[in-house]
């Protein structure tokens, strides 16, 4: 029995918080966000590609690292933590999930190949199958999509966006093709980019088993909810890192704060919840890896439960480090943000709440 | 990750399996000694056909059959086996999913045994464990005074040595079971002149010596779970001490770990979590469910994560006893704090979707459960402040977790 990362997870993940930390410090980070960077955004991109996160859970077969959602996982949590500015869990995590079990062989094969040598790179939009908002809707007839959604993620270096329907219905459409809009949304998170997206009988290929079956709508949602929990992991442990120096730095009264006990104790609760999240969302990795039939349940706990203990994370370690931590010269808002989006990107904790209590029979 | 115990721990689970079914019902006679003997009556109040046994005789099973005492050595009455986390987690959960009574508890199975192995002499491990575990001796702890409660090692109770005897004058609280208890083991400031925590010894005090007067303090679940005890003149051997004179908090220290542990049993939780939904599918307002009321369901969930959290962190750090090397050193750190918080939430949750239901206890007409949640919302209450209070799991955390300073001491203690 042993329960944690393998020594293979601790290395890739703390192969990437290397790279990000050697590359992508926190003024770079501001300069991308301001739009004043972007061949440093294209270079970090694939500095990362070449340490292979975009081969995690590609197979091997189709020239992909053939690792599990565990790994995964890992590496999202030192994506959080380094604030990447950077996609993951849309076309590294997402796509490859939704073609593992809604593809059919032939799309399977093409698909992979393409992907494992990033011919392919996917933008994902699966916001109508878990919950429309603002009367958007997307319909899919003949192999064509009209519509409009919201909130799709990760469509910075995409040739090619996923689109899930309300009935778990999962296609792919290029990104050159006639008939679509996409607006920029503008939120709190300049970290990452969030767009609208409007179609007009635009052409798209679906992957052949989601005609008849959620599985993979299903699969890809739990999968995505457990990297996007573990990114929240990596970003509440950086700022509480960030407040416990912080406090053993700062003097007043003639004393560091930190030995206040006031500070200590926000930085002993700030722990005590987050520690159990890493466990916590390595049991529901484990459990999507196993298809242990509580899968559904564990990935939707897991994202539910880590959005609440950041938020409460985002605000204690913010208010530790006092005016300064309102401030934008010290940037920790940049985690308080993507802390923010988090929890509401692939459903928002109530709604994901109520889905956990259906997944139990509820 | 790998949360298979292997195929060896099969055989065995299906071993403990079998006992379980076997004393299925059993009821224990004579369950005194302690708060959580009677949180477990309550408990099994409903159970009435199975074997009768008593209290000593359910532990001399228990040990026999290996499920309990399990790494004692068996010239100390244990069973005498070898230490093995996994199979004691399996008859832990075994036991609780069947709702076995498990083996007795209290300071002197929990804490004073593991102190005796470790540092008592030859003659004190041949003359006390045995009965210890077999349920004959019970023992309190006289840690407590009114006046030294967190910060422990300020305690005042004296103990001088006249005579080649130990005389001993003060007063304790807090003292669980005193009143049933044939033993005491206790922290006496032998060396007034030593530095604070030098000038404690770890005493052996018969309850029946002359000189000591028990009182006991009724707590808010209205049980008398906690004792004042008095001592004038107390006289006991010489002999009846742990470590040497001045070593007394060390030796307390070297178990304390057990006490903090054992408050927080992650599958009684869940197990508690499970009954918190059936209550919930059986409760009605204006004739719904309670489980499909919106705001309940919600709590529900929020609370089942911080449940499965948990439990998991529980795994990870019962791995780590498994696998040297694994890291877990805050993981260890926060159970005590977030177990007890946990299961007072829960007990609270469980009394709220009751409504005025919920707040119905010592068997009024319409009770649930025995009022059990509200005995248990109450009762850990009282794991939260026992044990080192919330308060002091934090100090914890921080300075010895995050390595955040230390309070500057006040100029008395410099």
């Amino acid at each position: 029995m042993y329960f944690g990362l393998s020594e293979d997870q601790i290395f890739f993940q703390d192969n990437v918080k290397k790279f990000l930390e050697d590359n992508a410090p926190l003024d770079t980070i501001k300069k991308i966000t301001e739009g004043e960077d972007l061949s440093t955004k294209d270079e970090l991109h694939q500095g990362l590609i070449n340490l292979g996160i975009n081969n995690i859970l590609i197979p091997e077969e189709n020239g992909g690292l053939g690792l599990d959602l565990l790994f995964a996982s890992a590496v999202s949590q030192s994506l959080g933590e380094g604030i990447a500015t950077l996609p993951f869990v849309g076309p590294y995590v997402i796509a490859p999930i939704a073609i593992k079990y809604g593809a059919s062989d032939s799309q399977k094969e093409k698909l992979f190949n393409e992907m494992s040598q990033n011919l392919i790179n996917c933008g994902v939009g699966f916001s109508e199958y878990f919950g429309s908002r603002d009367s958007s809707n997307l319909s899919i007839s003949n192999n064509k999509i009209t519509g409009r959604t919201l909130f799709v993620l990760d469509v910075d270096f995409a040739s090619h966006v996923m689109l899930c329907d309300k009935k778990g219905q999962i296609g792919l459409v290029s990104i050159e093709s006639k008939g679509i809009e996409i607006i920029n949304l503008t939120t709190v998170d300049k970290t990452r980019t969030y767009k609208e997206m409007i179609f007009k009988d635009t052409p798209i290929e679906i992957l052949d088993k989601t005609k008849t079956s959620t599985e993979a709508a299903e699969m890809a949602l739990n999968a995505g909810r457990i990297v996007a929990a573990a990114d929240s992991l990596g970003a509440s442990q950086a700022m509480i890192n960030k407040a416990v120096e912080y406090s053993k730095e700062r003097k007043q009264f003639n004393r560091v704060i930190g030995s206040f006990q006031a500070v200590k104790h926000m930085c002993a609760e700030m722990t005590a919840e987050l520690e159990p999240c890493y466990s916590l969302i390595w049991h529901a990795a484990h459990s999507f890896d196993d298809s242990h039939e509580d899968s559904k349940l564990m990935a939707c706990l897991a994202k539910s439960h880590t959005s609440e203990v950041s938020k409460m994370v985002s605000k204690k370690a913010t208010e530790v480090h006092g005016g300064m931590g309102f401030t934008d010269l010290l940037g920790l808002h940049f985690w308080f943000k993507r802390i923010g989006l988090n929890r509401h990107i692939l459903g928002s904790p109530e709604i994901v709440r109520e889905e956990a209590a259906k997944a139990q029979g509820l | 990750m790998n949360l298979n115990y292997g195929p060896e721990y099969e055989d065995f689970t299906k071993e403990v399996q079998k006992f379980c079914k076997k004393y299925s019902g059993v009821i224990i006679t004579n369950k005194k000694g302690g708060a959580l003997t009677s949180l477990s009556s309550i408990a099994n109040s409903d159970k009435s056909d199975g074997v009768k046994v008593s209290r000593s005789e359910w532990q001399k099973i228990l040990i026999k059959n290996g499920y309990f005492a399990r790494s004692i050595p068996k010239e100390y009455g244990g069973f005498g086996g070898d230490i093995d986390i996994i199979k004691n987690r399996i008859i832990a959960a075994e036991f609780a999913s069947n709702r076995i009574p498990p083996p007795m508890g209290g300071q002197g199975i929990d804490m004073l045994v593991p102190t005796l192995l470790e540092l008592g002499t030859e003659e004190q491990k041949q003359k006390y464990i045995k009965p210890t575990l077999y349920g004959e001796m019970i023992w309190c702890q006289g840690y407590s005074e009114p006046n030294a409660g967190s910060d422990l090692a300020s305690l005042q109770t004296k103990g001088e040595l006249i005579d080649e005897n130990w005389v001993i004058n003060g007063q304790k609280i807090w003292t669980s079971t005193a009143q049933y208890s044939q033993m005491m083991f206790c922290l006496v400031r032998t060396e007034p002149d030593a530095p604070k925590h030098a000038g404690i010894s770890y005493l052996l005090i018969p309850m029946d010596t002359p000189g000591i007067e028990i009182k006991p303090l009724v707590d808010m679940t209205l049980n008398a779970g906690f004792n004042e005890v008095f001592f004038t003149d107390v006289t006991i051997p010489k002999e009846n001490i742990v470590g040497k004179r001045g070593e007394g908090w060390t030796v307390a220290n070297a178990t304390l770990g057990h006490e903090r542990g054992s408050l927080t049993d992650p599958n009684a939780t869940m197990n508690r979590l499970h009954m918190l939904i059936d209550r919930m599918k059986e409760e009605t307002i204006n004739g719904k469910k309670v489980i499909e009321n919106p705001a309940y369901r919600d709590k529900l969930i929020k609370l089942q994560g911080k449940v499965m959290a948990f439990q998991s962190n529980s795994l990870r750090v019962l791995s780590a006893k498994l696998n040297k090397g694994q890291d877990v050193k805050i993981a260890g750190m926060i159970q005590k704090l977030v177990g007890t918080e946990l299961r007072h939430e829960l007990e609270g949750f469980c009394i709220d979707i009751m409504g005025e239901l919920g707040t119905l206890f010592e068997g009024s007409p319409n009770i649930r459960d025995g009022g059990s949640w509200q005995f248990t919302y109450m009762y850990y209450l009282g794991l939260i402040i026992g044990g080192g209070t919330s308060q002091i799991q934090k100090n914890i955390i921080s300075e010895r977790g995050l390595g955040m300073p230390r309070e500057p001491k006040t100029q008395q203690e410099t």
